[in-house]
């Protein structure tokens, strides 16, 4: 327990760094969201005044650090200029759909990685890990960018998939398993894209981990045991290696969210990437921090996740931790 | 010494790649920037080999492209009007490094006629020379950003590992706070507080410098992880003795520990960096039009028609292929060179 709350303030303090980094990026800033306001003859300075006084904009960044923050607390995060309304239900109805594309990626990804892995390090040279070496090269060799983009042209070609928005334009107003199976479809195509881009990190990784844990010499005594094939791995091997498996866990969340801010961009999904592209091509000031605050969140999340589960597998870290 | 080899294969590889990218003035046929309204997406040229008359020739011909009437993009070869391709003609003026005036390129053929290896673009600009010439954008990125990075990273985390203290500790809290956000968001984010209209040569700087910034955690580290052991040495502690400034002795002596650390991580961060700034160009963000680089040429591939249509216009982002493979086998080499594991 004492090991739990020390993680989550050792997490809000990380966020807290964060927001204070974005803050000191904003300073930096030359030009605001006033500037093209500025630009319009019908708009006259006083209005603009009144609008920068109203949004806080002239006074200097530890004030509208407070001020943020404070908003923070009201559950708002800032105002966005653009919208016209406050940062927070913008966010949040973008970060549901972030959420749902890169957890239901991740689960995907771990679901073909695992057994590729463990198949490739238990018949090493075998045709599966052969196919898989090779497979993972082409993946790992090939940016991210082009994957979307092939996906998204596939999908243009064939019509198996739709393409673009969360729900078809017929969907609208149907009945909710219409409403369902329409996300799902539309899911499919940013869902294949994030797999095949975190595919090979993953396969590599658990198949290196197995490769260690089943050359242990316990494992051979096992094997001299005649204890069959399938439990000295999944039942001996598997829990040895699950160690820097758990930690890759974490870890890998923060490149998934990376491919997914590209991958929504391309693929038009209503995520947070388009949100932020948006927001800063309008130097919406407060929904890129909210944006970037939001990911960090689940990263940061992600993180925690996985120490817990490591804690909660390893009893060595247990005790080296509570020491 | 198969290592050695490897590495030596590898570095020629990439050698001849970025040859080819300094010298693109050369070796492209066309300026990056000459349009050639009357054949918009026009497809790679076909090379001929026999001519109306069904005489062969031995060096191929390029025919004159014309608009089939009444459509868009649809193009057809005029057969009476073709030009034999020439190496080493006479054409547009360039500068070789920037330093040299220069009209020679490698091949070409006479106009009307165009050669075309990768077709054109929505303005007729020749895809193959903008290719050659944003790989000058793209590459130089890379590498210039990755010296960014390493430069940084090797100087904090030298300084956090040599002296320790408080400073080790600010230096490694705020490479945990780089490391803790997504790194598309953190380059997004700097990239949102820095001016987004200003001219393609200032953009190329600013780009390097927001992405350079925001990767010196890693390296930072793994330098410091080196120099805490390295600086127990007895040679080190020789030198402390005998005098030698912090300076000195860092320089001297840690610096070189670092060598190998900083050489793999330069070839995982370049392909790294080249694929950010090609990720910034193409969502808008990075070096914009006239000048060429990958990703604001793969950016008309958001249109749809442009993507289901122009199979050519994928040109760069399959350029980019072999350059990360590259790079990718060259540090998996210099891993495991050092001993280290392969992941």
């Amino acid at each position: 327990m004492r090991y739990l709350g020390h993680r989550i303030l050792q997490s809000l303090f990380l966020l807290f760094g964060v927001s204070l980094l974005s803050f000191a990026f904003v300073e930096l800033a030359p030009g605001s969201f006033f500037d093209e306001i500025r630009l319009n003859p019908q708009i006259s300075s006083e209005t603009l005044a009144n609008l920068q006084m109203q949004y806080g904009m002239g006074q200097p960044l530890p004030v509208r650090y407070f001020r943020w923050l404070n908003s923070a607390a009201k559950g708002e995060f800032g105002f966005s200029f653009a919208y016209n309304s406050p940062v927070a239900p913008l966010l949040w109805s973008r970060a549901r759909n972030t959420l749902l594309l890169t957890g239901l990626a991740t689960l995907l990804a771990w679901l073909v990685a695992l057994p590729l892995g463990i198949l490739s390090a238990e018949n090493r040279q075998g045709w599966i890990d052969r196919f898989g070496g090779l497979l993972t090269s082409v993946l790992l060799a090939t940016p991210d960018l082009l994957l979307a983009l092939g996906v998204l042209l596939l999908a243009l070609r064939t019509h198996w998939l739709p393409v673009g928005g969360m729900l078809s334009v017929e969907a609208v107003g149907h009945t909710k398993w219409e409403n369902l199976t329409s996300i799902g479809l539309h899911l499919l195509g940013p869902v294949v894209v994030l797999v095949l881009v975190s595919l090979p990190t993953l396969t590599r990784h658990i198949r290196t981990a197995m490769s260690e844990a089943l050359d242990a010499p316990y494992i051979h005594a096992a094997r001299a045991h005649g204890i069959p094939r399938w439990r000295i791995v999944l039942g001996h091997a598997l829990p040895v290696a699950a160690n820097p498996l758990i930690s890759l866990f974490g870890l890998s969340l923060g490149s998934l969210l990376s491919a997914s801010l590209l991958t929504e961009v391309i693929m038009s999904w209503p995520g947070l990437g388009p949100l932020l592209l948006e927001a800063i091509l309008g130097r919406d000031l407060y929904v890129v921090i909210g944006a970037v605050m939001c990911a960090s969140l689940f990263f940061v999340c992600g993180t925690l996740i996985g120490d817990l589960l490591l804690f909660a597998a390893d009893p060595r870290i247990r005790a080296e931790r509570l020491l | 010494m198969r290592d050695k080899n490897k590495i030596a294969v590898l570095l020629f590889c990439l050698g001849a790649l970025h040859l080819a990218a300094i010298f693109a003035g050369f070796f492209s046929p066309y300026d990056f920037a000459q349009q050639d309204r009357a054949i918009p997406y026009a497809p790679p040229s076909r090379l001929h080999f026999r001519d109306v008359k069904g005489t062969i020739h031995w060096r191929p011909l390029v025919c004159l492209l014309v608009e089939r009437p009444g459509t868009f993009g649809v193009y057809d070869e005029d057969l009476q009007k073709c030009f034999p391709l020439r190496f080493m003609v006479r054409g547009s003026e360039y500068k070789l490094l920037g330093l040299f005036k220069s009209t020679w390129h490698l091949f070409g053929v006479s106009v009307p006629a165009r050669v075309l290896l990768m077709g054109t673009d929505n303005y007729g600009r020749d895809v193959f020379s903008r290719l050659l010439y944003g790989s000058q954008v793209s590459l130089l990125a890379g590498l210039l950003a990755t010296a960014l990075s390493l430069g940084i990273g090797a100087l904090l985390g030298i300084m956090a590992g040599y002296y320790g203290g408080w400073i080790d500790v600010v230096v490694m809290r705020c490479g945990e706070l780089f490391l803790a956000l997504p790194w598309l968001y953190l380059l997004f984010a700097l990239r949102a507080f820095l001016p987004l209209h200003i001219n393609s040569g200032q953009a190329f700087l600013l780009v390097i410098a927001v992405i350079g910034t925001i990767g010196w955690a890693r390296p930072a580290r793994l330098i410091r992880g080196v120099v805490l052991s390295g600086k127990e040495r007895h040679y080190v502690l020789a030198a402390q003795l005998s005098g030698g400034s912090d300076l000195y002795v860092m320089r001297r002596h840690i610096l070189p520990q670092t060598w190998s650390i900083l050489l793999t991580q330069a070839a995982l961060l370049i392909p790294q960096y080249i694929l950010a700034e090609v990720t910034l160009s193409f969502l808008g963000l990075g070096v914009g039009e006239p000048a060429p680089s990958w990703g604001n040429m793969l950016a008309t591939l958001q249109q749809y028609s442009v993507l289901v249509s122009y199979w050519w216009m994928w040109a760069p982002g399959l350029a980019v292929i072999p350059v990360f493979l590259g790079y990718l086998l060259l540090a998996n080499a210099l891993q495991a060179k050092g001993g280290l594991h392969r992941v």
